[in-house]
């Protein structure tokens, strides 16, 4: 297998001109999120020469595609609704069928999914929730709702964190509510505003970056997270459990694009083969600790990552909610509800 | 006091500068066209353009921008229009917070630069050397520590509730006086610095000649030394409160981004989801105007101050 993909590299590579220094990866990232052995295992293993850029938010991907940027990188990473985004701003090249050996490898519920059907531009890079983490010393009832961070008991009001994020507080409230996402009626958009302007007072702060730390020191007892940030909140305090509620939780999915007028298309393709590999979509999963959508990835993982509970939903967990992208419209009511939450 | 800071200074450059006047200000005018002036009037440009979805700008002429900062239509648009208070109050409370700060650095500043003046020369260089000492560790980092002393299990609570002088932990991180902590910290310098400069130039002599005439010693620090060293106040609290008032950093990380100040509205709508440039250069610009009226102020009061010591010293 890794015979043939490295016979059609070298084809590939002829084809498209680098004879010589064999080609070259551009790659846009975001950090902190590949290992760098992994870079230079590709790099070794089809002779290119690789080349990374780092972002730290989809929006700020996004800007920069937007700001000129298009025609200098080959691949990049966004979340699930900027991959739609991006398609809808034409800023993605399409996989055309066959042009990817590995494509058979993607787990198949990744296939066909809601941002980009069919997986025309992208393939799973990692995915995993945005739930919250309870501090068990401080509290010991049942954690398993979203109550926790939206009507708290009383014993943990002021000491709640929530993610600076307005797609994930407001996806995480429509779920406490039960009510859809971008939606535009009026009587749900207040109830939603209602819940929100009622909850705040028992939060004690709007923390992303730093949202392991507060719940490690015991600044928070309850704190909004993602599920691999919790793993790694949980092995320096052993008390905090993340919690897969009962009316749902938030579930993300990042992806490997294909960026238009890529200037390396070619190696971008076989960057894509390379990451749908099981062993190299292990790699990432053992260094940022999500899960890959690769078939064939669990049984390379270590023992420990295994059995994580962040990394298993309890059987009767809901499956996660991912965040919807909104019409101009309806985006505008969302964005002043969120002004209104931190006016 | 020493004989270089009596030195007149007469205002028209001589000796090498000579018959170059006018060419020396080329390279900073230079830069403030190109890097300040530029800048300005493109956001003036965009504040008054259309917003494009997700982020940019369309180009067609509109006062969305300055109506959504000024009129409320209700969460839907269909209300009748009001006043919308939202961010004339984020605005205020960065405002109030940035005065804030300009007192307690007064306060503190004051009574600073007037001991490290009156110290011996020698002894002097260390005192300013150590206010500046720490300006050698990035804000970023002073803050974040900040943030860690004073968290409710912090060392500060830890040390207090051991030495049985509180019960409870005293809770001040995310709140606004955790805020206030952050911003006047961090600019209590700029408001030494310049005090000190006054100060030392102030002639002590005066001060003995109102103890002589029987003034108190209150007497003579409000209407003999507080006047003379005036131009030092001004200058002092203008660099604390503009800083103090685009400040981000501390409201984030000491007031844990509860509540937007100017400074974070207007970064919410470059990098946020929202992505409403028009509006963001709108907020901008009227933040550019109140800090202008602010150095407009500053700049007349401290001419009069100039033609005032003028006429007392002919």
């Amino acid at each position: 297998m890794k015979k043939s993909v490295a016979v059609i590299a070298a084809c590939l590579l002829f084809v498209s001109g680098g004879a010589l220094a064999a080609g070259k990866l551009s790659i846009y990232h975001w950090f902190e999120y590949i290992p760098q052995e992994l870079l230079d295992k590709f790099a070794a293993q089809h002779d290119v020469e690789v080349t990374m850029d780092t972002y730290d938010s989809n929006e700020a991907l996004l800007a920069a595609m937007k700001g000129g940027k298009v025609g200098q990188y080959d691949v990049a990473v966004p979340g699930d609704y900027m991959v739609e985004i991006m398609a809808a701003e034409g800023l993605l090249d399409t996989i055309a069928d066959g042009e990817l050996k590995n494509k058979g490898n993607i787990q198949p519920e990744w296939v066909d999914v809601s941002f980009d059907p069919g997986r025309m531009h992208s393939i799973p890079y990692q995915w995993g929730s945005t739930s919250f983490t309870v501090n068990r010393d401080a509290y010991s009832g049942d954690i398993r709702t979203t109550a926790m961070i939206f009507d708290p008991p009383a014993e943990l009001s002021g000491k709640i964190n929530v993610l600076d994020s307005q797609g994930e507080v407001l996806a995480l409230a429509s779920l406490h509510l039960g009510i859809e996402q971008c939606t535009s009626d009026k009587d749900k958009l207040r109830a939603l505003n209602d819940l929100l302007q009622n909850a705040k007072p028992h939060w004690a702060s709007f923390i992303s970056d730093g949202a392991k730390d507060v719940l490690v020191s015991g600044e928070a007892a309850v704190g909004m997270i993602w599920n691999g940030f919790s793993a790694k909140a949980r092995s320096e305090n052993a008390s905090l459990e993340y919690s897969y509620p009962k009316e749902g939780y938030l579930a993300w999915m990042d992806n490997v694009v294909l960026l238009m007028d890529a200037p390396n298309r070619a190696n971008a393709l076989l960057f894509m083969d390379f990451l749908l590999e099981p062993e190299n979509a292990a790699a990432v999963t053992e260094f940022a600790q999500y899960t890959a959508g690769v078939t064939g990835t669990y049984e390379l993982l270590s023992e420990g990552l295994k059995a994580s509970p962040e990394l298993n939903p309890p059987a009767d967990a809901p499956p996660g909610t991912f965040v919807a992208v909104c019409d101009q419209a309806t985006q505008e009511l969302y964005d002043a509800i969120w002004t209104n939450l931190k006016k | 006091m020493s004989a270089s800071s009596s030195h007149p200074a007469s205002g028209k450059p001589h000796g090498v500068f000579a018959g170059l006047r006018n060419w020396l200000l080329l390279p900073s005018w230079s830069i403030i066209c190109i890097f300040v002036l530029a800048p300005i009037a493109i956001m003036l440009v965009y504040s008054f353009l259309t917003k494009e979805f997700r982020g940019g700008v369309i180009w067609e002429f509109t006062f969305a921008a300055y109506d959504q900062f000024f009129l409320n239509r209700g969460l839907f648009g269909d209300e009748p229009v009001k006043i919308e208070w939202t961010y004339i109050n984020i605005f205020w409370r960065s405002i109030w917070q940035a005065l804030l700060a300009t007192v307690i650095c007064l306060l503190i500043g004051f009574p600073t630069a007037y001991y490290i003046a009156t110290r011996p020369a020698s002894t002097r260089t260390i005192w300013l050397f150590m206010v500046t000492v720490p300006y050698w560790v990035n804000l970023l980092i002073r803050t974040v520590s900040m943030k860690f002393l004073i968290r409710d299990n912090g060392p500060i609570n830890e040390w207090l509730l051991a030495l049985d002088m509180i019960n409870e932990p005293i809770h001040l991180i995310n709140t606004p006086i955790a805020v206030q902590l952050g911003l006047f910290y961090s600019y209590l310098p700029f408001m030494v610095l310049p005090l000190y400069a006054s100060i030392e130039r102030y002639d002590h002599s005066l001060s003995e000649a109102a103890a002589d005439l029987y003034a108190s010693k209150w007497f003579t620090l409000w209407h003999i030394i507080v006047p003379s060293v005036k131009p030092g106040i001004v200058a002092g609290c203008i660099l604390v409160f503009i800083p103090s008032l685009g400040a981000f950093l501390a409201p984030d990380l000491l007031g844990g981004a509860k509540n937007f100040m100017i400074g974070s509205l207007i970064e919410e709508q470059f990098k946020g989801t929202a992505g409403n440039w028009p509006f963001g250069a709108a907020a901008s610009m009227i933040l550019l105007s109140a800090v202008l009226l602010v150095l407009m102020w500053y700049a007349r009061s401290t001419s009069r101050a100039r033609t005032k010591r003028g006429r007392g010293s002919e």
